[in-house]
């Protein structure tokens, strides 16, 4: 059975109807990549998947937590979903520690020695055991990316998402936010990532899922999507980014 | 027979009148402090009903004078059988005033965080109360300061008003004190001078504070 099982899933913005029938299956230790132009409803895809955004007909299972629409408590659904932001959104007023530690102290009740011992681990896998103490304002954004990973990764959840987690840092900052995210996935972290790093989905993405207006218009492997897509829209895309 | 009156009776009539001046904007600001922020809590509550209650509880006291406060809760508790001194009633309607004013700049320190910071939280399992105890009020409280020390300004101003409804502070002693001196303009004066002593530090300080944040809400 799949980690994350999604069905029939419809969400509207007012009038506009953003997704359409979604259905789409990640299995433990997958590593998804979602691409598709601005617009695709691939970003609400991801934050439906994390309860940001409420549903309005379908279901989404993780590991058991199930959303239906009307759903008014997504908390037992966030503690199996970690989730990395585009604009890192870490807490300026907290140390990077403690950054990492709150989460678990606060919500799942960790003792504070040992909350401070697993942001230790989780700082080191990201490489970022000395700035236990510094503040976000004092970090790279490509530091404070890899403090929100590790921040997330502290809740030790069963998936993890990442929402254009490279977009907005200056070029010579995404690798080092890569690697890490590659090292998670080579470690056996469930992946969902909405990404325009075309290079990294098809090195790092076991399945690439190309969405076009609010549906899953074309998935499988990497490679043979890339090599030959089947649909005239994801030809397109993919010509379209080999040009810029 | 005619009193005389030296510079210091007056001086320290005025300190007399002042001394209550200030204990009426320290008991305002407190009381009116602990209601605002049951009041901003509400105004952003989920619930719509309670929100409504705050909205209409702020704009109740923003959109009327303070005069007209202080003489409906003096007055109209009287009308209702609790007979109120004016020390009660002016504590009572700055206490309102007070805390219509700061859940209104609260509200918008609360709102200047970024929603990023609730969604984030929201992220990590985070219950609502949560979020705003652990992220977003401590957040707000560093920009909240500074202009609610400013306003703090306007309450030991609007502690003036209260000599209308026969309170003795400052303003009412120094109109005591030129009726029975024929000296009003000495002792305007001093009162003025009196009430520049207690805003312009906590301007000064309000000032500070702002940019010791690099904040304005």
């Amino acid at each position: 059975m799949s980690l994350v099982s999604i069905h029939q899933l419809h969400k509207h913005f007012g009038d506009n109807h953003v997704l359409k029938g979604i259905d789409l299956n990640v299995d433990e230790g997958q590593v998804i990549a979602l691409i598709g132009r601005s617009g695709s409803g691939k970003s609400t895809l991801l934050r439906t998947i994390n309860g940001l955004e409420c549903i309005d007909a379908g279901e989404i299972t993780v590991d058991g937590a199930k959303i239906q629409a009307g759903a008014k408590d997504m908390r037992p659904l966030r503690l199996k979903v970690g989730m990395v932001f585009q604009q890192f959104n870490l807490f300026p007023h907290l140390s990077v520690g403690e950054n990492v530690m709150l989460a678990p102290k606060i919500v799942k009740k960790t003792d504070p020695a040992q909350a401070q011992e697993l942001a230790e681990q989780m700082l080191a896998k990201v490489g970022l055991s000395e700035k236990f103490d510094a503040f976000p304002g004092e970090l790279s954004g490509g530091q404070q990316q890899r403090v929100a990973i590790a921040r997330a990764l502290a809740m030790q959840p069963k998936v993890m998402l990442c929402d254009e987690i490279t977009s907005a840092l200056d070029p010579e900052l995404v690798s080092e936010v890569l690697s890490v995210v590659k090292q998670l996935a080579n470690e056996g972290m469930t992946l969902v990532m909405v990404t325009h790093e075309m290079r990294f989905a098809r090195e790092v993405g076991d399945k690439l899922v190309f969405m076009h207006q609010g549906r899953v218009h074309e998935e499988g492997p990497p490679e043979a999507l890339f090599n030959a897509p089947s649909t005239p829209e994801l030809a397109a895309f993919i010509g379209a980014i080999d040009q810029a | 027979m005619l009193t005389q009156f030296t510079t210091w009776d007056i001086v320290r009539n005025l300190l007399e009148g002042g001394k209550w001046t200030l204990l009426l904007s320290l008991l305002a600001f407190f009381l009116g402090g602990v209601t605002g922020l049951i009041i901003v809590l509400l105004r952003i509550s989920p619930n719509r009903f309670l929100r409504v209650i705050a909205k209409v509880w702020i704009e109740l006291f923003q959109g009327t004078p303070l005069l007209m406060q202080l003489f409906i809760v003096f007055f109209g508790l009287s009308l209702l059988g609790w007979d109120v001194s004016a020390w009660t009633a002016a504590a009572i309607g700055l206490t309102l005033f007070t805390s219509a004013y700061l859940a209104e700049i609260w509200r918008g320190c609360i709102e200047a965080i970024p929603s990023g910071q609730w969604e984030a939280s929201a992220s990590l399992a985070f219950s609502p109360l949560q979020q705003m105890r652990y992220v977003i009020l401590p957040q707000a409280l560093r920009i909240a300061i500074p202009p609610t020390v400013g306003f703090s300004v306007q309450v030991v101003k609007g502690t003036a008003v209260t000599s209308i409804i026969g309170f003795t502070e400052l303003t009412k002693s120094g109109t005591m004190i030129a009726n029975a001196t024929f000296e009003p303009f000495m002792v305007f004066g001093l009162v003025a001078t009196a009430y520049f002593c207690l805003c312009y530090p906590l301007s000064v300080y309000a000032r500070h504070l702002e940019r010791k944040y690099h904040v304005a809400c």
